[in-house]
């Protein structure tokens, strides 16, 4: 199986607040991340697709398709944006990273028609990062066991 | 059509500190031959970075897998504190026993993580340098 891995880069805004809770406990879970005016990322998206490469043409896919899947779903909803306000995939949702790699998977999932999403990594900073695979009985799909 | 998805969070860490590796059960020679200059006798360092990588379920309340708050603090005093700017064959007791490779400092750090109690530790990946990187995790 060959994986092929595009990166992407969007910039965007959002804060912590969970409406069931208290001013006091917001603060308390949530930290610095609570500041009600928001604050903001450079997030980097990196995208694996897996599959066997067309033998026609060599290539698994066409990472320009691929490239336009991104901007299209990612950074066209994503980029400069306030993820609390502007993204309607994340409504009722906090915008911490785990949430919007997984909404990131949501989006891609169905789009990725050669080969298949393998792996979303999205980058909060270079010391923070969330990884979302296919649940298959607690292995990544393709893992060796 | 949605399968259900395996979340982890990554959060990277960093320390610097010195260690040698020698068996002392060996002598210099062979020691030296094993370990090649990473059995200078005086030791040597490096700037290590820690990946820590948990998984679990995402609590909807707080849209999280673990909170950082908790994290952060769990690794500085269970991890960072014991290890950075520490000679680890002598300031680490777990070193007085084996020997500080790189492989064996990823399974400490593992043990000492695991009891971490919001989510599970599912990795433990240290860089020495730029060009060699170990990972630990504890699936067997």
């Amino acid at each position: 199986m060959i994986r092929i891995t595009r990166k992407i880069e969007f910039a965007a805004a959002h804060f912590y607040h969970n409406p069931n809770f208290s001013a006091e406990e917001n603060r308390r879970v949530f930290g610095k991340c609570n500041n009600p005016h928001g604050h903001g990322h450079n997030y980097v998206l990196e995208v694996t697709v897996a599959g066997e490469p067309d033998p026609a043409t060599g290539m698994l896919l066409d990472l320009k398709e691929l490239k336009g899947i991104l901007n299209r779903e990612v950074a066209e909803r994503m980029d400069h944006r306030h993820l609390n306000y502007e993204v309607p995939e994340l409504a009722g949702q906090i915008p911490t990273c785990e949430n919007i790699a997984a909404v990131i998977w949501r989006l891609l999932e169905s789009k990725i028609t050669k080969g298949k999403l393998d792996r979303v990594r999205l980058y909060e900073s270079p010391d923070l990062f969330v990884d979302c695979t296919a649940e298959t009985n607690g292995r990544r799909a393709g893992e060796r066991v | 059509m949605s399968q259900p998805l395996h979340v982890s969070l990554t959060r990277r860490y960093r320390f610097a500190a010195s260690h040698r590796l020698h068996n002392p059960q060996l002598d210099q020679a062979e020691n030296l031959r094993l370990y090649g200059k990473c059995a200078n006798p005086y030791g040597h360092g490096h700037n290590y970075t820690l990946q820590v990588t948990v998984t679990g379920p995402v609590n909807p309340e707080t849209g999280m897998i673990a909170n950082l708050g908790e994290l952060d603090p769990f690794v500085e005093q269970n991890v960072l504190e014991a290890f950075d700017y520490k000679y680890l064959n002598e300031d680490v007791r777990e070193f007085e026993s084996t020997i500080p490779t790189t492989e064996n400092v990823c399974r400490e750090i593992y043990r000492r993580l695991r009891p971490f109690p919001s989510a599970k530790i599912e990795k433990v990946r240290i860089e020495e340098t730029s060009n060699n990187s170990f990972e630990y995790s504890d699936e067997g």
